[in-house]
C-alpha cells in the first residue's frame, strides 16, 4: 500500500525521555461476557501502558468489539476486574468511563452534525465555558491549534469531511483529560491523506503520554503506527505481542488460528470460466448518467468476467455502479444485456435482468436490522418472486440454513436478527441474499470493508469461484491490492468520470496508481 | 412445555401476562365475572349474556383498528391519528344510503351492501389521501393525520346535512346486535373474519415481510426492489378499509350517528393497543396477535373498572395507571434489565453444569 | 395651510370612522353575526344552527342580512367576532365555546357600537359588556325530570344514572337534582352512578355491566337520548323489558326525534327538552333593542318534560330535533 508512514518515522516517538514506557495505565484481568447462546469473552486480558499504541486484533466475532464495549461501560462484564493506574474501577455506563479517562471514538461518529466544532468540544459537559459564546471559541481555536487540527470553531460539524469529524471527537477526549482512548475503526471511511493526518494527531497524543487502543482492519496500518499489537480469537487471549516480533503473516495466522493461504496465489488457483459464451458481452452501459452528479460513462462486463471500478473515494465509482442498478435516478443513457437494450429504471427493472448489487454502505443501504437473519436472506428473492407468493417459513428456512452453512456465517440461528451479527457475517448475509436469486451479474461494492482479514478472503475467493461458474462480476474495494488480484479488467474514475480502463499486465498498483493520478 | 418455552421472551408474552392479571384479578374478586348465560334479547331472539361475551362484543371495533394501525406503525413507523373521524365518515355515508331522502327511516332504502361498498370506497380515499402525504410527500403521520383528524368530523356531517338521523329497520341492527336464530352478537364474528383475513393476507402475501422491511431500513428495501412509497400507501388504504368495516358496526348498534361523538379518542386505544403488544411505536418489527390482544385487553381493563364501580372522575385516572404500568413494563430499559437477568441466570446455570461434568 | 390641511384630514377621518362603525348600512337591512358553536357537535347543535339559519340567513323575511361562522375553538371565534366588528355589523349573537377570553373583543364591540347578545351559554364578563342572554336552565331541567319521575310514586326508585362529561354544564345542572333526591329520600337508591362521556356505546356497557353483576334496578337516567338509547340497547340484549308499564323506566333529555318516536311507542318514559329553538326569543330582543325599549339581561328560555303517555304526533314533528 502507498503512502504508509514509514514505521522508521513511527519508531522516532517510541523511546522518548521521561515517560515510562512500561508504566500500565490500564490493566484488564479475567473478563468475562456472555450473551445467549454466546460466549463472547473468555478469561480475557489486556494491559496498556502509558503512551503506547496498541493494535486490538481479532476477526470477526473475536470479541473485540465486546472487550471495548466492556471497558467503556456499554456493556458490564460478567466477570473479572478492571484498573486505572493500578486501582480498580467500576465502569456500569459510557458516562462513568469517560469519568475515569476513558474515552471512545467510534467508527460511526457519535458528534451532533448541526452544531458547530466548538460546540461539539464542549456540550455536555462541566464548566462554564459553554455558557460564553466567545470564551468557547477561543478555547477550541487553541485547543485545535495545538493539535493542529485544521478545522475552524464555528464552521458547523456536517460541514467538515468525515476525518475532521473524528479529530474533533478526538480532540474532545483530549480535552477531557482521557488517559485512554480507543479508536474503534477510525480509518475506514478516511482516504490516504486523510488518514496520514490521523496519524500525526495520534502520535502527537502519544507524545503527551496517552493509551491508545487502535482496532482497524488495515494491516499496514496497525504497522504503521502502533507499538504492541493484542491478538484475541474467539473470545479467548492468543497473546500480547511487540509489533518488532510479530511478522504479518504470522499476525494474521494467529488472527485465523491456522496457516493462511498465500494471498497473492489467489488469482493463480482460480479457474477461468470456460463455457462456449465466454468472452461474450452480455452486460454494455451505454453514455449512462445518473442524478447522482457523475460525467456519461460506457461500460461492459463479458460472462464469466470479473471487472473493477476504482479511484480515490468520491470519484463517483460506486455512483456508476448505482447507476447501472437503477439505485439512483437515471437521467441519461441506456443499458443492454446480450446486445439487446433494457429498462432500468428501479432496482427491481435491474433484479429482473439479472443484476444483484451488494451496496458500499451495509448498515444503510444493505442490512435490515431488527429482522432475521432468515428474512434478510430470502429478501431479494422473494421480491423477485412476488408479493403474492410468500416462501413458507420450512422454504425460507432451508435457504437460510444453505447459505449460513455454504458461506460459514457465525449466528447463533436463523432467527437471530442481523444487527447483532458481526460487521463481517452481515456481510455474508447480504452476499447470500443476492447469491441466493442467481444473478448473471453481481456488483459488489466495498465488499470487504470494515470486515477482518479471514472474511475478506473467503469473499475474494468467492468471488473467483463464482466467476468461473460463468456469474460475471464488478469488484469495487478501496484496497487497489484486492483489486489486483480479483479483476481482469479496471475502470478508473478520477472527479467523476472515466479516466481510463486497464487489463492484462496493466492491471497492477504501480499502473493503476498512475492513472488514477492522471500521469 | 416447549410452546410455552418458545412464548416466554416473545413479543406477546407482555399482553398475555397483563391480561392474565386481569383475569386472576376478576376470579378472586369475583368469579361470576366470568360467567356466560345463553339468554334471549327483547327481539325473542337468543343472545349470549355475560361480561365476556360484552368484553369481546364491545371489544371488536377496537381489535378491527388495531389490525390496520399495527400495519401503519410498521410500515411508516408513525400512527395515523384520523381513525374516529374516518370511523364518522364511514358511518355517515353508510346512512346518507340507507335513509333515502328522510331522517326517520324503519326500512332501508337502498341495499345495505351499496352502503357499505360506498363506506369502503370513502374510507379508502381517506386513506389514501393520508398515505399519499404520508409515504410520497413524506410529511410525518402525526402531521399527516391531523388534517383528517380537525376536518373528518365536518365532512361526516357535511354529508348527511349534519341531520339527525334514526334508521330503524331491524335488519340493519344485526351488525351491531345478533343474528336472529344465532346467538354469538354478530360483531364478535365481524372481528374474528377481519382477524383471520389478514391472517390469511399475512400468510399468503409478503405484506409483512415489506412493511417490515420498509419501516426499518427504508433504503435497504428500496434496493431490494421493494417500492417503499406504494407500501406506506397501502397500508393506509388498509387501515380506511378497517374503518369502514368499524363504522358500520358502530352506526348498526343503534341506528343513529352522532358526528362529534362517534369513535371518539378511539384512535388513542387503538395506538395504545398497539403498544401494549409490545409492539414498537417507531416502526419496523410487528406481531399481529399482541396487537389484537392489546385490544381486547383495553376493553377487558374498562369492563373491570366499570364492575366494580369506580366512580366516574376517577375512571380515566384508574386507566392511566394500568396503562403506565404496563407501558413500562414493555419499555426498553426493562426489557433489556429482564433480559439480561435472564442470561446472567442462563450463564450460571451453564457454568455450574460444566463444573458437574 | 398646514392648520387647514390637519383639519381637514381630520374631518375626512372622522366621517370615515363614522360610516364604518356606526349605523345602518345602506340597504336598511339590520347586520347580524352569529357565532355559534360547529353544528358536528350534537344533533342539539344542529337544530340549534338550523333554526338560527332560518331566522338570520338567506331568504329570511325580516330584513335580516346574516353572517355565520361555526367552531368548536375559543380563539377562532374571538378572530371571528373581530372580522365582524370591523366588517361593522349591528348585532352580534354568540354562543362561546369557552367562558373565558372574551372580555376585550366584547369592548371592542362596545366601542364600535355592536350590540352583542349571548345565547346558548353565557360567558365570564362583566354583565354590561352585553345587552342580554338568552340561556337555558339545565339546572330546571334536571329537577322537571326529576319531578316527573317522583310523581310516578314507585314504592322504591333504584337508579342507573349515566352521566354526561364530567364538568359540563348540562350534566352538572341534571346530575344536581338527581344526586339532591337521592340524598333526601331513603326509597330512591343510586345503584350505578358513571360517566359515559355522551357516548352512547359507553352506556351500554355500563348498563351490560350492571345487568351482569346481577344488580337490580328500575330506572334509567341518562342525561342525553343517546346514551339513554345506549342503555336501551344493553336492555334489550339482556331481554329486559322497559317503557310504559314494563320492568324499566327510562329517561332521557334533548328530545330528539327518533327519541320522541321511542317515546309514543311506549319504548321510553320520559324526554327532557334542552331548547335548542333561539331564534324567536334572539329577534324578539332585536327587534325591542330596535325600538329603543329595554330588554331583561337573562332570558330563560321555557323547556318542557314529556310523558310517553301524554306526547301526540303534533309534539314530535314540532319539538323534535
Amino acid at each position: 500500500m502507498s503512502g504508509v508512514v514509514p514505521v522508521a518515522h513511527a519508531r522516532k516517538y517510541f523511546f522518548r525521555d521521561g515517560m515510562n514506557m512500561e508504566k500500565e495505565v490500564l490493566k484488564a484481568r479475567n473478563i468475562y461476557k456472555s450473551f445467549p447462546g454466546v460466549k463472547a469473552l473468555q478469561g480475557v486480558d489486556f494491559t496498556l501502558r502509558e503512551g503506547e499504541i496498541h493494535a486490538l486484533m481479532g476477526e470477526n466475532g473475536a470479541g473485540k468489539s465486546t472487550l471495548i464495549k466492556v471497558l467503556t461501560g456499554v456493556y458490564t462484564k460478567d466477570e473479572g476486574n478492571i484498573c486505572l493506574d493500578d486501582k480498580e474501577v467500576s465502569i456500569h455506563s459510557p458516562e462513568a468511563a469517560q469519568k475515569v479517562g476513558i474515552s471512545t471514538v467510534y467508527q460511526e461518529i457519535s458528534l451532533c452534525p448541526n452544531l458547530t466544532v466548538a460546540e461539539n468540544l464542549y456540550i455536555g459537559r462541566d464548566g462554564k465555558i459553554w455558557k460564553n459564546w466567545r470564551s468557547m471559541n477561543k478555547a477550541a481555536k487553541q485547543l485545535l491549534e495545538s493539535l493542529d487540527i485544521p478545522a475552524e470553531p464555528t464552521e458547523q460539524l456536517a460541514n467538515c469531511s468525515i476525518a475532521i469529524q473524528q479529530m474533533v471527537a478526538i480532540a474532545r477526549s483530549v480535552d477531557m483529560k482521557c488517559k485512554v482512548l480507543i479508536l474503534d475503526e477510525p480509518t475506514s471511511s478516511l482516504d490516504e491523506n486523510e488518514v496520514q493526518k490521523l496519524f500525526g494527531l495520534m502520535l502527537d497524543l502519544k507524545k503527551r503520554g496517552v493509551g491508545i487502543i487502535f482496532v482497524t482492519h488495515f494491516l499496514d496500518q496497525v504497522y504503521a503506527v502502533c507499538d504492541r499489537i493484542t491478538v484475541l480469537r474467539d473470545g479467548k487471549l492468543v497473546g500480547e505481542y511487540l509489533i518488532s516480533e510479530l511478522p504479518r503473516v504470522q499476525l494474521v495466522s494467529k488472527m485465523l488460528g491456522k496457516d493462511m493461504d498465500d494471498l497473492s496465489d489467489i488469482k493463480s488457483i482460480a479457474k477461468k470460466y470456460d463455457g462456449e459464451d465466454s468472452g461474450k458481452e452480455i452486460f454494455s452501459a451505454h453514455e449512462l448518467q445518473s442524478n447522482a452528479d457523475i460525467k456519461p460513462f460506457d461500460m461492459s462486463v463479458k460472462k464469466g468476467e470479473i471487472n473493477g471500478f476504482t479511484g480515490l473515494l468520491g470519484s463517483g465509482r460506486s455512483e456508476c455502479v448505482r447507476a447501472v442498478f437503477g439505485a439512483d435516478k437515471v437521467i441519461g443513457g441506456y443499458l443492454d444485456k446480450n446486445g439487446k437494450r433494457i429498462k432500468v429504471k428501479k432496482p427491481i427493472d435491474a433484479m429482473k435482468s439479472g443484476i444483484a448489487y451488494l451496496p458500499e454502505d451495509r448498515k444503510n443501504d444493505g442490512i435490515i436490522g431488527e429482522l432475521s437473519v432468515r428474512d434478510n436472506i430470502i429478501l431479494a428473492l422473494q421480491v423477485l418472486k412476488g408479493p403474492f407468493r410468500p416462501f413458507s417459513k420450512a422454504e425460507a428456512q432451508k435457504f437460510a440454513e444453505e447459505y449460513i452453512n455454504l458461506l460459514d456465517i457465525k449466528t447463533a440461528s436463523a432467527d437471530t436478527p442481523i444487527k447483532s451479527l458481526s460487521g463481517g457475517n452481515q456481510q455474508k448475509v447480504i452476499l447470500a441474499r443476492w447469491l441466493l436469486t442467481h444473478p448473471e451479474y453481481l456488483i459488489l461494492d466495498e465488499p470487504t470493508r470494515g470486515i477482518d482479514v479471514g472474511t475478506k478472503v473467503e469473499i475474494q475467493k468467492l468471488v473467483l469461484q463464482l466467476a468461473s461458474e460463468g456469474v460475471s462480476v464488478t469488484f469495487i474495494s478501496s484496497e487497489i491490492d484486492e483489486m489486483v488480484r480479483t479483476c481482469s479488467r479496471l475502470i478508473v474514475m478520477r472527479d467523476r468520470q472515466k479516466v481510463g480502463e486497464l487489463s492484462g499486465d496493466d492491471v497492477s498498483q504501480q499502473k493503476i496508481m498512475s492513472t488514477i493520478a492522471g500521469d | 412445555m416447549k410452546i410455552f418455552k418458545k412464548l416466554i421472551g416473545s413479543q406477546i408474552m407482555l399482553p398475555l401476562i397483563a391480561l392474565l392479571v386481569l383475569v386472576l384479578f376478576n376470579l378472586i374478586w369475583d368469579p361470576s365475572f366470568f360467567a356466560i348465560s345463553l339468554g334471549a334479547n327483547n327481539a325473542g331472539d337468543p343472545i349470549l349474556k355475560g361480561n365476556l361475551v360484552t368484553i369481546f362484543d364491545y371489544g371488536s371495533e377496537l381489535a378491527i383498528l388495531a389490525i390496520g394501525m399495527t400495519l401503519v406503525t410498521a410500515a411508516s413507523g408513525g400512527q395515523d391519528i384520523s381513525v374516529g373521524a374516518t370511523i364518522a365518515i364511514a358511518g355517515s355515508v353508510i346512512l346518507r344510503i340507507i335513509r333515502g331522502n328522510e331522517v326517520n327511516v324503519d326500512t332501508m332504502k337502498a341495499p345495505l351492501i351499496v352502503a357499505f361498498i360506498a363506506a369502503v370506497v370513502a374510507t379508502m380515499l381517506v386513506g389514501a389521501f393520508n398515505g399519499a402525504l404520508v409515504s410520497f410527500f413524506k410529511v410525518p403521520p402525526m402531521v399527516a393525520t391531523l388534517i383528517m383528524f380537525t376536518a373528518g368530523r365536518s365532512i361526516a356531517g357535511w354529508i348527511n346535512n349534519y341531520d339527525n338521523i334514526y334508521i330503524g329497520d331491524p335488519r340493519f341492527k344485526i351488525f351491531g346486535g345478533v343474528v336472529p336464530g344465532f346467538p354469538v352478537p354478530t360483531a364478535i364474528i365481524i372481528a374474528l373474519v377481519c382477524m383471520i383475513v389478514i391472517a390469511l393476507v399475512l400468510k399468503f402475501t409478503t405484506l409483512g415481510l415489506y412493511a417490515q422491511s420498509v419501516g426499518i431500513n427504508e433504503k435497504s428495501a428500496k434496493l431490494n426492489g421493494i417500492n417503499p412509497i406504494f407500501v406506506k400507501f397501502l397500508t393506509f388504504v388498509l387501515l380506511g378499509v378497517c374503518c369502514a368495516v368499524c363504522g358500520l358496526i358502530q352506526t348498526s348498534r343503534l341506528g343513529t350517528i352522532n358526528y362529534s361523538n362517534i369513535s371518539l379518542n378511539i384512535e388513542m386505544d387503538a395506538i395504545l393497543a398497539v403498544a401494549l403488544g409490545g409492539n414498537a411505536l417507531g416502526g419496523g418489527k410487528f406481531n399481529m396477535a399482541s396487537s389484537v390482544l392489546g385490544a381486547y385487553i383495553i376493553q377487558f381493563l374498562t369492563v373491570t373498572l366499570y364492575k366494580l364501580d369506580v366512580p366516574s372522575t376517577a375512571i380515566s385516572a384508574y386507566k392511566a395507571v394500568v396503562v403506565i404500568i404496563l407501558v413500562v413494563i414493555s419499555s426498553p430499559v426493562v426489557t433489556k434489565k429482564i433480559k439480561e437477568m435472564k442470561s446472567r441466570r442462563n450463564a450460571k446455570e451453564a457454568a455450574r453444569k460444566a463444573g458437574v461434568e | 395651510m398646514k392648520r387647514v390641511m390637519a383639519l381637514l384630514l381630520v374631518a375626512v377621518m372622522a366621517i370615515a370612522c363614522f360610516a364604518a362603525c356606526g349605523g345602518k348600512k345602506s340597504d336598511g337591512k339590520i347586520h347580524v353575526g352569529v357565532i355559534n358553536n360547529d353544528p358536528s357537535e350534537s344533533g342539539y347543535r344542529t337544530a340549534n344552527v338550523n333554526d338560527l339559519k332560518a331566522m338570520f340567513g338567506d331568504g329570511n323575511t325580516n330584513n335580516y342580512a346574516g353572517q355565520f361562522f361555526y367552531s368548536l375553538k375559543n380563539d377562532e371565534q374571538i378572530e371571528a367576532a373581530k372580522k365582524m366588528i370591523t366588517d361593522g355589523v349591528d348585532y352580534l349573537l354568540l354562543s362561546a365555546a369557552d367562558t373565558s377570553g372574551w372580555d376585550g373583543v366584547l369592548k371592542d364591540a362596545k366601542k364600535a357600537g355592536v350590540r352583542v347578545i349571548l345565547f346558548d351559554r353565557t360567558i365570564d364578563a362583566s354583565a354590561d359588556l352585553y345587552e342580554s342572554s338568552v340561556v337555558s336552565d339545565m339546572a330546571k331541567e334536571g329537577e322537571m325530570a326529576v319531578a316527573w319521575l317522583a310523581s310516578q310514586n314507585l314504592a322504591e326508585y333504584n337508579i342507573i344514572h349515566i352521566q354526561g362529561a364530567m364538568g359540563s354544564a348540562a350534566q352538572k345542572g341534571r346530575t344536581g337534582a338527581l344526586d339532591k333526591k337521592v340524598a333526601d329520600n331513603a326509597n330512591w337508591n343510586m345503584v350505578v352512578q358513571q360517566t359515559a362521556t355522551w357516548d352512547a356505546n359507553e352506556a351500554t356497557k355500563i348498563v351490560a355491566s350492571a345487568i351482569n353483576a346481577g344488580k337490580s334496578f328500575n330506572v334509567i337516567y341518562a342525561e342525553n337520548d343517546g346514551m339513554a338509547q345506549g342503555a336501551v340497547k344493553a336492555l334489550d340484549d339482556a331481554g329486559i323489558s322497559h317503557g310504559v308499564g314494563k320492568d324499566v323506566i327510562i329517561l332521557g333529555f334533548d328530545c330528539n326525534e327518533w327519541a320522541l318516536k321511542e317515546l309514543k311507542a311506549g319504548n321510553w318514559n320520559y324526554d327532557g327538552q334542552c331548547n335548542p329553538f333561539q331564534a324567536q326569543y334572539l329577534h324578539d330582543i332585536i327587534q325591542k333593542l330596535e325600538k329603543g325599549e329595554t330588554v331583561e339581561k337573562q332570558i330563560i328560555m321555557d323547556e318542557k318534560g314529556f310523558d310517553a303517555t301524554t306526547i301526540t304526533d303534533e309534539d314530535v314533528k314540532k319539538y323534535g330535533i
